[in-house]
């Protein structure tokens, strides 16, 4: 990688609109669901009601006799799949149930009306077996997977935790839980599949509303039988995902078996609200012990931190609820474990900040606790806990600028202002309380990546990846590095990406897409102008690819952050409103403000949720979620959210990648839930250690 | 069953058979190839599918297409003839009011719609004077969009849009 040096970045750092933005908000850009086809056939699922047995038989007359029916399938005439490998994506290939809403058939008609209807008409019977779906913390089948995810380690363990907490000064040891949590993404998850028909030799066609054609795919194409080219799968524009649509679904599968049987038409299924509570991923609930304990100058001597969380009976999830907590702070003594219960539930997947959204909030709460132990400051308790390095492998952080977050956040929200601690403020029937949390992620790292770069008879340049854009901005800030790396202006940049058949990159995932796509271009970039210089001739071509990060295994690489939220209680119904929140973060350089602002700003939206509103009910009878839609599965309304106030500090780290970019899609999710729960025990002097926190928790309780 | 009736959409009148069970909302964006409402729900609960019927916004998922017979339907895309952007969304971009895109046509004719009524002097939850002019300050700005649901979080945004669209309206 020599060459010329990239001249200053005149886009990066630049809070360009979205170029995306016109389209979008005159609802033009097509999702995947308005991808103009022909002739189109619409597709609605049978659901399991049960989640754990076997169909004994099916009945599909009635359903066949209604006009406009193409095909009713089921396991008993499912084209055949080539890979048993992951049993979610095992579809109609067997009588087995092994999760509530499992889909056990499909209808294919002219219309969506009909197929619906007609779905309603398949009659299953099945043969019902004892399941369970209810986590407990002493669960008999309990066990301990060989790694939590990707691939950190299950247990870590150093000294002695309990002797330590014999001796310390002050001690915490409690419990706190997290529930069954639903990405909702405003786009339900759909899908549109054309397999060719006899005469055309093209590829089976797929418009999908995913996170990353080139993981999909590759997961996909081996499924069907098919070769990679002969899958081309077109996702330009993705409304939300939040991790449920970073991998491959059932629905993916269900849709290719439908449209399989009626070459040359497509097939479209979009899930309805109802089941994306079953069939598009969820967060794992968590039941967390922490326990920490401290010398009188409030220097941890001891962490521990214990979790107990479920995954499918039939695919393996172990989210890494506790890693967070080997780096947050120094303690001589330390100790975290992983332990999951199966469950006869559909299969838990990533979402937004897997592992430190919930670990997280059980650490920064237990910190809070820690600081009323001792009677500090808990943002100086978190200061005085900053360690030189990284505690759990010893190398040296690439940057690690927590305490300026908390100093700065503290001067943003006020926080010398507050009452003491345990007194909040009382203003007319409100209780007012004030909390605070720190934040921190990891970056993700990812390999197999490639760009090409193209220079276009007008001068201008195409750059290609099958990138992808969630919402998070990537058509606006992959320009913007382009054009930085190319030393043009992003006028001339031509950006493409969604599209499988680009050079594969990697998936939306970890906050690490924009900082592989980034590399990936920049290294692309830097081939170009060496081979081709800067003015090329129409036609000069480079495909590049992601160097290996030198700086994986040498440092420590995490972005930091640090939140506070001043919540009101009305002390007559315990009905809590968060009126302000600050957040300040550490991630490095950023690539657009403009966009970055919202989209930290929306994981701070989404933290919020999770301590006021988030919670999947599953009904231990039938192991389907109750409350399965808008209606029950409460997300912020507008009036649900107050000011917030999202800042940086601008410090690139040039070891994370040439942008100096740490990632931003999930840190502001991070220890968001924690600062408003410990703002609500200062408002309240009640400790709520389960989110959400709903009003009855607090009505007769509080101070 | 089936019924014939006369939709006008964003300006074109189109005459259509439709399944008498079908929504105006699939009867835009299945049958009328009209897919700037979304569909995020179904079930009126989002506020995706936020079109003005005859100048009022109604969720069109609840609304059957056959009992509209003749309406006139503004979708955001109708707000933006050629390429010129409504007021408000050329505030939803000033603002970044949104990330993934995905509940905005329903948010920006939301908008639309809301000003009306405020303009009309209809009341919301919290307008404390339930006659004379309504004064839009957050609360109320916050409170008559509560129907519309952004799972990316762009309130603090959408607020800020309609601020901007309130200040260039000011005289
Ligand atoms: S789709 Fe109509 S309100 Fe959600
Ligand atoms: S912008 Fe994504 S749901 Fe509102």
């Amino acid at each position: 990688m020599t060459g010329t040096p990239p001249p200053a970045p005149a886009e990066s750092g630049r809070p360009r609109e979205r170029l995306d933005g016109p389209a979008k908000v005159a609802g033009r850009a097509p999702y995947a669901y308005e991808q103009p086809v022909e002739d189109p056939l619409f597709l609605f699922p049978v659901r399991s009601t049960i989640a754990r047995g076997r169909v004994r038989w099916v009945d599909t007359e009635e359903a066949e006799a209604v006009p406009g029916v193409v095909a009713v399938l089921t396991h008993l005439n499912a084209p055949r799949l080539a890979s048993r490998d992951d049993l979610e994506l095992w579809v109609l290939q067997d009588d087995e149930v092994r999760h509530h809403g499992q889909f056990v058939g499909a209808v294919i008609a002219g219309t969506p009306e009909v197929a619906r209807h007609a779905a309603s008409l398949v009659k299953v019977e099945y043969q019902r077996e004892w399941h369970d779906v209810v986590l407990r913390a002493d669960h008999p089948e309990r066990y301990r997977p060989d790694h939590v995810n990707p691939s950190f380690d299950t247990d870590t363990s150093h000294g002695d935790v309990d002797g330590a907490l014999a001796d310390a000064a002050a001690t915490v040891d409690q419990t706190y839980r997290t529930p069954v949590q639903h990405h909702v993404p405003m786009e339900p998850h759909t899908t549109v599949v054309r397999w060719p028909g006899a005469a055309d030799l093209g590829a089976v066609a797929m418009y999908d509303s995913n996170q990353g054609v080139s993981p999909i795919r590759k997961v996909l194409a081996p499924l069907l039988d098919l070769d990679p080219e002969q899958l081309w799968i077109h996702s330009p524009h993705v409304g939300g995902a939040f991790g449920s649509k970073a991998s491959p679904k059932a629905h993916h599968v269900l849709t290719a078996l439908a449209a399989r049987l009626v070459p040359g038409r497509p097939v479209k299924c979009a899930l309805t609200r109802q089941q994306m509570f079953g069939n598009a991923g969820h967060r794992t609930p968590t039941i967390q012990r922490v326990r920490l304990g401290a010398d009188r100058r409030g220097r941890l001597t001891a962490i521990a931190h214990d979790v107990v969380e479920h995954t499918a009976r039939f695919k393996e999830f172990a989210e890494q609820t506790a890693v967070a907590t080997r780096t947050m702070y120094a303690a001589e003594h330390r100790r975290t474990t992983h332990r999951l219960v199966p469950l006869d539930v559909p299969a838990p997947v990533i979402m937004r900040a897997p592992g430190e959204a919930p670990g997280m909030f059980a650490l920064e709460s237990a910190m809070d606790e820690l600081a009323v132990a001792l009677g500090m400051d808990p943002v100086e308790l978190r200061i005085r806990n900053e360690p030189d390095a990284d505690p759990e492998s010893g190398l040296p952080f690439s940057t690690r600028h927590l305490a300026r977050c908390l100093r700065e956040g503290a001067t943003r929200f006020g926080w010398a202002d507050r009452p003491p601690a345990g007194q909040g403020r009382r203003d007319g029937d409100w209780l007012v309380g004030v909390g605070m949390a720190a934040s921190t992620y990891p970056l993700f790292p990812q390999q197999g990546s490639r760009a090409r770069i193209r220079a276009l008879p007008d001068g201008r340049r195409q750059v290609e990846i099958a990138a992808s854009d969630l919402g998070t901005g990537t058509w606006t800030a992959l320009t913007q590095i382009a054009a930085d790396a190319l030393a043009v202006p992003a006028e001339a940049v031509d950006l493409v990406i969604g599209d499988s058949a680009l050079p594969a990159t990697v998936g939306a995932g970890g906050s690490s897409g924009l900082s592989i796509w980034g590399t990936t271009v920049v290294a692309a970039a830097r081939a170009f102008r060496d081979r081709h210089g800067d003015d090329p001739p129409a036609g000069a071509e480079v495909v590049g690819e992601l160097p290996e990060n030198t700086a994986v295994g040498r440092y420590a690489l995490h972005a930091f952050g640090a939140q506070f939220a001043e919540v009101r209680v009305d002390a007559v119904t315990g009905e809590i409103r968060v009126p302000r929140m600050v957040g300040v973060f550490d991630v490095g350089r950023v690539i657009n403000p403009r966009t970055a602002r919202s989209q930290l700003m929306g994981g701070m939206t989404m933290g919020l949720s999770m301590a006021l509103h988030e919670e999947s009910v599953v009904d231990p009878r039938f192991g389907h979620v109750v409350n399965g839609d808008y209606a029950g599965y409460h997300i912020p309304t507008n009036a649900d959210v107050g000011d917030i106030d999202v800042s940086w500090l601008d410090e690139p780290d040039p070891l994370y990648n040439p942008m100096g970019s740490k990632g931003i899609g999930e840190i502001g999710i991070v220890g968001t839930a924690a600062a408003v729960a410990n703002a609500v025990w200062h408002a309240t002097g009640v400790r709520v250690r389960d989110v959400p926190i709903t009003p009855d928790r607090l009505l007769g309780r509080h101070r | 069953m089936e019924a014939e009736i006369r939709l006008r959409v964003d300006g074109t009148t189109h005459t259509l058979r439709v399944d008498t069970r079908t929504s105006l909302l699939d009867a835009l964006r299945d049958r009328l190839g009209n897919t700037s409402p979304k569909k995020g729900c179904d079930h009126g609960q989002c506020g995706s599918c936020t079109v003005l019927l005859d100048g009022r916004r109604i969720t069109s998922c609840l609304a059957l297409a056959v009992s509209h017979d003749g309406a006139e339907v503004t979708t955001a895309d109708g707000l933006a003839p050629g390429d010129t952007l409504h007021p408000v969304q050329r505030a939803f971009l000033d603002q970044d009011a949104f990330q993934c895109g995905y509940c905005t046509p329903g948010q920006v004719c939301s908008v639309v719609g809301m000003l009306a009524e405020a303009t009309d002097g209809r009341p919301s939850h919290v307008t404390g004077e339930l006659t004379g002019p309504v004064q839009l300050t957050d609360e109320e700005i916050r409170e008559r969009l509560s129907g519309n649901l952004c799972r990316c979080g762009a309130y603090v945004n959408i607020v800020a849009a309609v601020r901007q669209t309130l200040a260039e309206e000011a005289p």
